[in-house]
């Protein structure tokens, strides 16, 4: 008797099991059901190209016709016989390094602000995310206008000031700094992030720092700095990748002029493929890009492990 | 001297007055701190507002008017005129439903694909599911253009440079990693309660999504359904490498365009439209707003 029960609670429990498993296996096909989409997306537009981009790296390819394997003769030419390569390269570099971090402390700034409990707030908040809402072609060309030497109103405004404006676009020296000022009138989605972020903090922290007598600056410094590390750690990823990619304002606004000081690193990218149909040389320059972002987004991380700090890991 | 180091004296019954004067205090305080919180946003916002104030005044000026120092805020004669005659330079009408097309054919494309992955990835295990998650997060952080050339040769292979398709059809396949991230972690903070429940009735996790995911997640779908508007509307990269023919230009080309043609001499045209195709993301803006904020709070984007 006891050993028939035992076999039949045996069979009862390999049933059951494979239910189980039946079930796992259920939900497994349904997860890649719904999955498909972005499957065939990630091999077919990312993953598919990323590896052929990198074959073409190594070739002479043209948009039509035959090519074949060059070696690093692309690498050669980029970094020894192409000097629009570094001038790009370094211009990106200048707007990326310089545009960001102003970019931040001015997103967070205007979000520390916005984070006040007033009444209107909404109001203030939306006339601060708009530009981000607006920035394409048309408010690039509305900043061109900004930007007019003679008759714009930033030139205006400085001789209010007693200053003498630059030819800003017109200037080698001065384009790229009005494309960052541009840049910086676009803070709206990091600010957001960071107000998103500044609204979880929780109030009691503030006020028991309050009864031990801190001050602004040094609640914004020990308590909501250290507890929206993570979001400023997004923000600068984010922001830097975007960086890299700025293309449109100088296409618009000064085709990469004047002496190619805003001739940024996507512009030389997209000439060479788009204009010269030069997919091979296009594709190398594609990924230095990627290494070079990719290597800068390591960086980050690496020393994000001293100044970001997640509350989940008991303050480390 | 006596009486004043009495009254200072925290132990004796004049606490009660130093407990009031900090009450007062307190609030001065904040009136003082409100006065220059509105002071300060009130003059960024302003800063900031100020371009759009100065397109909508160019717009609306007489030619000769755009050049005058000091530039005048309210022209005299306000006139209609640069936004008909702007419109009509190039053939605007024609890129404005260009631009509509795509992008509320790929805004839909994006919000429904989105949401189906990022309901796999929700609630449903499977063995590879953490491993394909981890690349899904990797690739956000892969600038587009290292792929563009290869994308590029294959829509050309395919016979799709100068259409739509390049443009459209990339959105349904996923929708984009951060949409898809933002859904999932939306996613998870509807209880697996009322899927069961439903389940117990009879319910498909087809049904579960449509019947109960879905409209639990209206502003996740919506902030995502911004964001994607938003994004193919300035869009200029990808219709400026794939389209060629001027009839199949998007707003975004044909100002670029108009601006050669017309942006040294007539500014007051090229702000006119200008501002005539930055008016419908705004009036959409405007629209969703409410949910998009509320969106962008409930989805944690923290993780």
């Amino acid at each position: 008797m006891a050993k028939l029960a035992l076999r039949a609670g045996k069979r009862a429990q390999v049933t059951r099991g494979q239910a189980r498993s039946r079930l796992q296996q259920r939900e497994a096909v349904e997860f890649h059901f719904y999955v498909l989409p972005w499957l065939v997306g990630f091999f077919g537009l990312t993953l598919g190209p990323l590896l052929y981009s990198l074959v073409l790296a190594f070739s002479n390819a043209q948009l039509f016709g035959a090519w074949e394997f060059v070696g690093l003769a692309n690498f050669r030419e980029m970094f020894r016989d192409d000097p629009l390569f570094w001038k790009a390269l370094v211009n990106t570099a200048y707007y990326a390094f310089v545009s960001v971090p102003l970019g931040l402390v001015i997103a967070f700034l205007l979000a520390a602000l916005l984070n006040m409990k007033f009444r209107g707030m909404a109001l203030f908040r939306t006339i601060f995310y708009l530009p981000s809402v607006t920035s394409g072609v048309a408010v690039v060309l509305l900043w061109g206008w900004i930007f007019n030497p003679s008759f714009g109103l930033l030139n205006y405004a400085l001789s209010r000031a007693g200053i003498q404006g630059p030819q800003w676009l017109g200037n080698p020296h001065w384009a790229m700094p009005a494309i960052i000022i541009m840049n910086l009138w676009n803070v709206g989605v990091p600010m957001i992030i960071f107000l998103a972020a500044l609204q979880d903090v929780p109030q009691d922290l503030y006020e028991s720092a309050e009864l031990d007598g801190a001050g602004w600056w040094t609640k914004t410094l020990r308590i909501t700095l250290p507890l929206v590390s993570p979001v400023v750690f997004f923000n600068l990823v984010l922001g830097l990748i975007g960086a890299f990619q700025v293309f449109m304002q100088a296409y618009v606004l000064t085709g990469g002029g004047p002496l190619d000081a805003t001739y940024v690193y996507l512009l030389h990218l997209y000439n060479n493929a788009f204009r010269y149909g030069r997919m091979g040389y296009a594709s190398a320059r594609a990924w230095v890009l990627f290494v070079v972002i990719l290597a800068l987004t390591l960086i980050i991380s690496w020393t994000s492990r001293r100044w970001v700090y997640y509350a989940g890991e008991g303050g480390r | 001297m006596v009486v004043d180091r009495v009254a200072h004296h925290p132990t004796h019954a004049a606490t009660l007055r130093p407990a009031l004067a900090r009450r007062r205090a307190a609030a001065w305080r904040h009136v003082l701190k409100a006065a220059f919180g509105y002071l300060l946003l009130g003059v960024l916002g302003f800063a900031f507002a100020l371009p759009f104030l100065w397109m909508v005044s160019t717009a609306f000026k007489e030619p000769w008017q755009t050049f005058q120092i000091p530039p005048i805020w309210i022209p005299s004669s306000p006139t209609l005129s640069n936004f008909t005659q702007g419109w009509n330079a190039v053939p605007f009408n024609r890129y404005a439903i260009n631009t509509v097309i795509i992008t509320a054919t790929a805004s839909v494309g994006t919000v429904l694909s989105a949401a189906l992955v990022a309901y796999g990835f929700a609630r449903f295990r499977a063995p590879d599911r953490e491993i394909l998650f981890t690349i899904l997060i990797s690739t956000m952080m892969l600038p587009p253009q290292v792929t563009i050339v290869p994308t590029y040769m294959l829509f050309n292979y395919l016979g799709w440079v100068d259409t739509f398709k390049p443009l459209i059809l990339p959105s349904y396949l996923g929708g984009g990693a951060f949409n898809i991230f933002l859904l999932r972690q939306f996613f998870r903070t509807i209880p697996t309660e009322l899927d069961e429940a439903a389940r117990i009735d009879g319910c498909s996790s087809w049904g579960i999504l449509w019947r109960i995911i879905m409209p639990l997640s209206r502003p996740a779908l919506a902030t995502v359904g911004v964001f994607s508007i938003v994004y193919h509307w300035n869009d200029f990269f990808n219709p400026l490498i794939y389209l060629n023919s001027e009839s199949r230009y998007t707003l975004s080309i044909g100002l670029k365009y108009f601006q050669n043609a017309y942006g040294a001499t007539q500014i007051n045209l090229l702000m006119a439209v200008s501002l005539i195709a930055l008016v419908p993301i705004l009036l959409f803006f405007f629209a969703a707003q409410k949910y998009f904020v509320q969106g962008i709070t409930m989805t944690g984007l923290k993780g």
